[in-house]
């Protein structure tokens, strides 16, 4: 069994990893979707966007899934605060996904054009609303969560209805929503480059070449923003890192540029949101390159280095509270026993490269461009 | 304060949102195998008839999977928005089965479904018979992890109460893992599926063949339904749920509130098979009964009582004195006590420390509790009865019901007399609803016996929910109605125009409607 501070760290990498292997696959899948109603006009077009990632977007949004299931059995406390805490986002997330299923699967099962156009415009929801949604639960994890745990670790919030969702709506937490839609619909622009015929992949090299810098800008334009405006939180004192979790053991302050107090100790830090820069700015070019693969590999690092600098900047934190600093959850004390953070690790271990390997093999086999002309041939089985 | 009314609601929306996520669930996890079936018959047989049935019937399983999907979103998710200190509470327990559910199953399941519906072109046979066949297996793991998750909501073993972290910590995975409840439910879940879809095939199939068309498609997945059905029902029946009931109190709840027994009797009890229970008189009027039989079904012997309501009730009322204790001194260690004397009276009193909670809807500290607030949380172990007497019974006959058409549809096939039958026909068409009112009835049993537990002697429902306003749930409960009957219209809708446009719906050009016989359907 490995020592239980080692364990926690483990899955601080292993959640990141999730999100980020969520982003990159089901996340590709939204900036498609999010796309799906300009890029394409006519109803040619808008299959072959569709179908893409007709035979993936259900596995990729297993991504989602996971990651809440593993945030429940490894961060159980965490998982409580915040699906809880941020409610009605979470209803608007729920809503806005539930589109996606039915979208992909019944759009075109009837063919009449105001059907069709309804889906498309309800798999452009399912696409747009999660991906702003999540960057502003992100921007509003960086300034602090309203809510407190009482004595036998009861979380309370602050508000309901729109008294709650308001003001998670703030200035910065919608920059960091701007740029993971921005970070998505680039995504999914690199991908309709390597699957989709044209008119609709040369669209999506011009968009992807215009919105890569923009989202490396409002990125970069948001450090800066944290670094002046946004106060961190620091851990004052506190039980050992491998001690049994107990969210209300430590003394916790806010401070400005606390945010920044990992990069200054470990400087090799700085490489996560150095990456995040560069990631969408080399898909862009590489996307004008007409090299779709290599910007792809572009655009996921850029994803990983754009969530990962969320997670570096808050670190150890992993939820902090604004009403109540020392209620704020950390990875050391938000995580779930030794054995079951083990049992977990080692399914881990076991089942996530089973996985990768089908899925690419999948991918592998349903590889080629999509045409108008293919969706002619199958009108009857594609979406 | 706990506020009654939010309580209801919090349930009231997680009733709702996971019986409309059942109505999708049991088709797929039969209709699934049914494909496997069909499409295997194709592989070895080369007969393109097998290959069309597997893809219409495919049609209909994907507009029932989309919902599947959808609905499974929020339930994956509920436990945290709804049920947060619940998700505190045992997400060291639970969270795990849910986790491995995704990792082991929804990932399988999900994967190959895309390439079961758009690979037909681009893999062989073969490959694609395998992506048919982990589009099954992967739904039905996650029936194991999900069951095995709920297992552990009725009788939650493997774990033990930790007053440090004031949550119920995992023990041992295998003991959850093989926990019998959630063995024995995954097997009765999984079979209630496949009658589901053996019925789904069969009813639709036996439409055709009342209106005399495309005899040898309808044929075909009219055997094939029947032989998986008849099957699927005898598991269902002989499998059944009663292994489970010796475990634990509040199984034991459960099956006397399902008989109304209020009293033990000498054993072997006898069996009621019709009644009036009232709960306010603690008596069953009109009772018909069938002597020695729930002795036998619930305890495999003729010496053991199956304990009474009365009794149970009794018996609670003891361990919710030792949970006040048991609270008492788990207050004491989380104010920092460390004297082994609090511990070992802590540790005397830890597995009642559930039935302390009880007073929580009362009074904030349980050591406060008054004779009359004990009697009454002791009365509310007891769920009320009724409902659950009559949902019991209903899923039971439901259940016979199909057991017989599956066996007369079975037989008159196997002997070529089922086109002279058109009665049977006609009763296999109506009763396509049936297994979905059992499912229904049977996860109602399920889960309104187990109250007023969230987790079975652990954690009271009305303490599990979140910290959230009345307002808050109103608009997610009525927003969660509005939409899920808007989809399940339209599922509905897109379901009966497919089914009734049979296998014409694949565009080969010499079914049905595209022979000429009727104008050419929409697609």
């Amino acid at each position: 069994m490995l020592d239980y501070a080692t364990l926690k760290l483990a899955w601080w990498v292993l959640i990141g990893a999730l999100l980020i292997g969520f982003a990159i696959t089901d996340g590709m899948d939204m900036g498609v979707g999010s796309l799906l109603p300009f890029i394409a006009r006519d109803d040619g077009d808008r299959r072959v966007v569709i179908n893409t990632v007709g035979p993936h977007w259900d596995g990729n949004q297993v991504w989602f899934i996971t990651a809440g299931g593993a945030l429940f059995a490894a961060w159980p406390m965490v998982y409580s605060a915040a699906f809880s805490g941020f409610y009605m986002a979470m209803l608007l997330v729920l809503f806005a996904m539930f589109l996606r299923p039915v979208g992909f699967d019944y759009r075109s099962k009837i063919d009449d054009p105001r059907w069709r156009n309804a889906w498309d415009w309800g798999l452009f929801v399912g696409g747009v609303v999660p991906a702003l949604i999540f960057g502003v639960a992100f921007g509003n994890l960086l300034q602090g969560v309203p809510f407190k745990l009482d004595d036998i670790l009861r979380a309370h919030y602050q508000g309901s209805l729109l008294g709650a969702l308001l003001p998670l709506l703030n200035p910065f937490a919608l920059l960091s929503g701007l740029i993971s839609v921005g970070m998505l619909v680039t995504h999914g622009a690199v991908w309709l480059q390597m699957r989709a015929g044209d008119p609709v992949a040369s669209r999506a090299r011009w968009i992807a070449a215009a919105l890569g810098p923009l989202v490396a800008l409002a990125f970069a334009g948001a450090g800066y923003w944290m670094w002046l405006h946004i106060d961190g939180f620091r851990i004052v004192s506190g039980p050992a890192h491998d001690a049994l979790p107990n969210p209300l053991g430590k003394q916790v302050v806010r401070a400005a540029h606390a945010w920044f107090d990992n990069y200054q100790a470990m400087p090799i830090a700085w490489a996560v949101p150095i990456v995040g820069l560069a990631g969408p700015v080399l898909a862009a070019l590489l996307s004008l390159a007409r090299r779709p693969g290599l910007a792809f590999v572009a655009s996921a690092l850029g994803l990983a280095g754009i969530i990962g600098s969320a997670g570096v900047s808050m670190f150890p934190f992993v939820m902090p509270s604004s009403l109540d600093p020392n209620s704020s959850l950390t990875l050391w004390d938000g995580c779930s026993s030794q054995l079951t953070l083990t049992v977990m690790l080692v399914a881990v271990l076991i089942l996530l490269p089973v996985v990768l390997a089908y899925t690419v093999w999948c991918y592998v086999h349903m590889w080629g461009r999509v045409t108008t002309q293919d969706i002619a041939a199958q009108s009857h089985s594609a979406y | 304060m706990i506020d009654p009314t939010f309580v209801e609601l919090s349930r009231w929306q997680f009733a709702i949102t996971a019986m409309y996520h059942f109505l999708f669930v049991p088709l797929t996890l039969g209709l699934s195998w049914l494909l496997v079936i069909m499409e295997t018959v194709y592989v070895m047989t080369g007969k393109p008839i097998y290959k069309d049935m597997t893809r219409f019937w495919g049609k209909l399983f994907g507009i029932n999977f989309a919902l599947g999907v959808t609905t499974g979103l929020t339930m994956e998710f509920q436990f945290g928005t709804n049920w947060s200190y619940y998700s505190h509470y045992v997400g060291d327990v639970f969270g795990a089965p849910l986790a491995i559910e995704g990792l082991m199953a929804f990932f399988l399941e999900s994967t190959f479904v895309g390439l079961f519906f758009l690979g037909w072109d681009k893999l062989t046979r073969r490959q694609h018979l395998a992506a048919t066949f982990f589009t099954a297996l992967g739904s039905n793991l996650s029936a194991l992890w999900i069951l095995i998750a709920n297992g552990w909501m009725q009788n939650p073993v493997g774990s033990v109460f930790a007053p440090e972290t004031m949550r119920m910590e995992m023990q041992s995975f295998s003991a959850v893992f093989f926990n019998p409840v959630a063995q024995v439910k995954f097997v009765h879940t999984v079979a209630a599926g496949y009658v589901t879809a053996s019925m789904f095939v069969l009813g639709i199939s036996a439409w055709y063949i009342l209106n005399k068309r495309d005899l040898p498609f309808a044929r075909r997945s009219f055997a094939v339904a029947a032989g998986f059905g008849l099957a699927s029902a005898l598991s269902v029946i002989v499998l059944g749920d009663a292994s489970g009931y010796e475990l634990g109190d509040v199984q034991k709840v459960k099956l006397a509130a399902i008989e109304a027994d209020w009293k033990t009797e000498a054993p072997p009890a006898s069996f009621t098979l019709f009644g009036i229970p009232s709960q306010a008189n603690k008596e069953t009027y009109l009772q018909i009964k069938l002597p020695w039989m729930l002795g036998l079904i619930a305890t495999r012997s003729l010496d053991t009582p199956v304990v009474g309501l009365d009794d149970l009730e009794s018996k609670f009322e003891g361990r919710i004195q030792s949970g006040i204790i048991g609270y008492g001194a788990l207050s004491k260690i989380r104010g920092g006590d460390k004297s082994p004397e609090t511990r070992a009276l802590f540790d005397a009193h830890v597995h009642d420390i559930g039935y302390g909670l009880l007073l929580k809807q009362f009074v904030d500290d349980p050591a406060k509790a008054t004779p009359d607030q004990i009697k009454q949380a002791a009365e509310g172990t007891i769920p009320e009865v009724w409902p659950l007497f009559f949902a019991f019974r209903l899923m039971v006959g439901f259940g016979f019901t199909m057991l017989f058409i599956f066996a007369a549809g079975f037989w008159l096939n196997a002997r070529k007399r089922l086109e002279q039958n058109r009665w049977l026909l006609w009763l296999a068409f109506a009763a396509i609803p049936l297994p979905w009112l059992a499912c229904e009835f049977g996860w109602f049993v399920s889960e309104f016996g187990r109250q007023p537990w969230a987790i079975g002697e652990v954690l009271p429902t009305f303490l599990a929910t979140s910290s959230l306003t009345s307002g808050d749930l109103i608009f997610s409960l009525v927003s969660f109605v509005l939409i899920y009957t808007a989809l399940l219209v339209i599922e509905l809708y897109l379901m009966i125009k497919y089914a009734r446009l049979g296998p014409s719906a694949l565009g080969l050009g010499f079914y049905h409607y595209e022979t000429g016989a009727a104008p050419v359907a929409a697609e």
